[in-house]
């Protein structure tokens, strides 16, 4: 079963009286331990696309079904526990807690959403802290680290309740090139090395040919879509 | 919990100027209700004390409508010995008594030999006296304080009736009274000592031992125009009078209508209405911190919670539930009013000792007061929590705001 299946799936906006359409019956399949890239010019739906597929929005019409369930009926509260258990997320301007240090910031999805014990979250904690090179860090706040270095400490955030499936917005937007391509290969170790599927957008060419599989969006469909060479 | 106020603590602390300023409004807040209280109880108790201890009594028991003729103190209201005898019985049975004194008051010509004036007086038994209001000796300015409160022969002269007229202690003076009947009688005292006066009713008043009285009015039953009672403890004062009033109902008159009547010492003096001002004030001053409160917590809690929006949306996004950021949000002004309340009760305390150490002395009236502030760990708490509750209450509605937040709206939030 693929991990991702979405049938016909579209996204209206309503601006003033008008309704937008922001995706138009967009139909695609991504299956188990991907690094797929939604790639596009601003405006063509990639970040409208990851959005449903986090449980952030509902599509208008279609179904969307993410590690089989269908996630376009799901209530607020559904939606936050299933974000919680099966999704993890990576930003664009990386969205760490500043009041919280690098452990604290990776151990906050384990403590305040799964609701693990200490243990069981200090072993899983320092392993990902490890995973993404930061154990120097640990104690180091957000303000007191380089863009890569929080994009390392994201990542690991979003890692670090074992999902099915990392969506990154844009995750190399805010790096220079070298850092982007440590970021991009971080993921795709990660992924290697925990069989986590990863969705990124991007309008790099560059940083989509990372991607091993690439869907490319235009005005809200999908134009193209194929394994990268 | 612990997890939740950890980061809420965190958050406070990130805006630490702000966070100070609010919780410092608290803290004066609180500081000005508790030393009100404090200064205002301690003032009530003094008086209340001092009014009821030297004067009244708790409790008074009169002749069915003696009070509302009490200034001109009739002689033909007083209460008959067979009824005298069955409000001791009562008094005597009841748990709360600590002690009653049985009164003759009458109103009298003061002579000095060389002018007259008049005076009000209470013939007393000395020893039940000062069991019912043991206070009143302290009012001795001249004289033996420590002998029997008034002998017979002696009258105790009130200080400004003893300036007036040039008494001093030691010296003769007699009392005329005119009794129930209309036939005038005269009788020749010593000056036992002077008593100083105080606020309210009687508290100018002479003191002659009861004997002296009931022959000045040439009284031939052991009537008594009043019976002053002490309770073993204030508190008690509401269900004594109940049970009293209950049991005073069943002394007729002929008419088979009650034949008593009893007050408190709050329907007595005038000084209770300043008590219910000052318990007024008190209500206004809590209503005042309320409201610096809701304010000062609201008005930071919506800044915190407008500031944080993409933080909000990025907790909502990796799965944080509302009701778990409600609770975040919850926290952070539940704390910052405990905070503020808490340094409130101990700067306080610290202040409260200071003024028990340097105590302001004032005076009201002719009586001087010293200020002793207590703070009764009940008003702490009701104040703490008062704080912290209204805390809770103004971050109810940005806590609210933030749990119900769009996920990506707040994400897209610049």
């Amino acid at each position: 079963m693929p991990l991702i299946q979405a049938q016909n799936i579209s996204k209206n906006y309503r601006v003033g009286d008008q309704e937008v359409p922001a995706l138009k019956g967009i139909s695609f399949e991504i299956g188990e331990g991907a690094f797929a890239a939604f790639v596009g010019p601003s405006g063509s739906g990639k970040s409208t696309l990851l959005n449903l597929i986090g449980c952030l929005d509902h599509p208008s019409s279609g179904t969307l079904r993410v590690h089989g369930t269908d996630i376009s009926t799901l209530s607020r509260s559904a939606a936050a526990t299933f974000r919680g258990e099966n999704l993890g997320f990576v930003f664009q301007d990386f969205n760490l807690v500043p009041v919280l240090s690098v452990y604290e910031n990776i151990e906050y999805p384990l403590l305040m959403v799964r609701g693990w014990s200490q243990d069981k979250r200090r072993e899983q904690v320092n392993k990902m802290i490890a995973a993404v090179g930061m154990t120097e860090q640990a104690n180091k706040r957000p303000d007191q680290l380089s863009g890569g270095q929080k994009q390392r400490v994201a990542v690991a955030r979003a890692l670090v309740g074992e999902p099915k499936l990392v969506l990154a917005d844009e995750p190399t937007a805010n790096l220079d090139h070298d850092t982007a391509y440590k970021v991009l290969n971080l993921m795709k170790a990660m992924r290697n090395d925990f069989g986590t599927s990863f969705i990124f957008s991007t309008h790099d060419p560059k940083i989509m040919q990372e991607a091993e599989q690439i869907f490319t969006l235009e005005d809200g469909r999908l134009s193209a879509q194929g394994v990268a060479a | 919990m612990s997890s939740t106020l950890k980061l809420a603590m965190r958050n406070l602390l990130r805006y630490r100027r702000r966070t100070l300023l609010t919780a410092l409004l608290i803290t004066l807040g609180v500081v000005a209700l508790l030393l009100f209280v404090a200064a205002a109880g301690s003032f009530k108790q003094t008086m209340v004390g001092s009014i009821t201890d030297s004067m009244l009594g708790h409790l008074q028991i009169h002749r069915k409508g003696y009070t509302a003729s009490m200034d001109n103190l009739p002689l033909t209201m007083s209460l008959q010995p067979k009824a005298v005898e069955k409000v001791e019985e009562f008094l005597k049975a009841d748990p709360a008594v600590a002690a009653y004194s049985k009164r003759v008051k009458l109103g009298a010509m003061f002579s000095n030999f060389t002018e007259n004036s008049s005076i009000r007086l209470n013939g007393v038994d000395a020893a039940a006296e000062d069991l019912a209001v043991p206070a009143l000796r302290q009012r001795i300015s001249e004289g033996d304080k420590t002998g029997p409160l008034v002998a017979p022969g002696k009258v105790l002269v009130p200080a400004l009736l003893a300036k007036g007229m040039k008494v001093k202690l030691g010296d003769s003076v007699v009392l005329v009274a005119t009794n129930a009947s209309g036939s005038v009688n005269g009788k020749t005292f010593i000056v036992g000592g002077i008593l100083e006066g105080i606020t309210g009713p009687g508290g100018r008043d002479g003191y002659i031992d009861i004997k002296d009285a009931r022959e000045l009015l040439r009284m031939d039953k052991d009537e008594v125009m009043e019976v002053a009672v002490r309770l073993k403890n204030i508190d008690q004062l509401s269900a004594a009078q109940e049970r009293l009033a209950s049991a005073l109902e069943t002394i007729r008159n002929k008419e088979d209508k009650p034949a008593t009547e009893l007050h408190t010492w709050a329907e007595l003096s005038p000084f209770a209405n300043i008590v219910k001002m000052i318990d007024m004030m008190t209500f206004f001053i809590r209503i005042m911190l309320v409201a610096i409160v809701l304010v000062s917590v609201m008005n930071v809690m919506l800044m915190a919670v407008y500031e944080r929006i993409r933080e909000i949306g990025t907790l909502a996004a990796i799965g944080t539930q509302p009701r778990k950021l409600m609770a975040i949000f919850l926290s952070e002004g539940l704390l910052l009013g405990l905070a503020g309340a808490a340094v409130g009760v101990a700067l306080s305390y610290a202040v409260v000792a200071l003024l028990n150490l340097y105590p302001i002395v004032f005076n009201f009236g002719r009586e001087q007061i010293t200020l002793r502030p207590m703070l009764a760990t009940v008003e702490v708490l009701g104040v703490l929590g008062l704080a912290v509750l209204v805390s809770g209450l103004a971050s109810l509605q940005p806590a609210w705001r933030a749990a119900r937040m769009d996920p990506i709206d707040a994400l897209r939030h610049v």
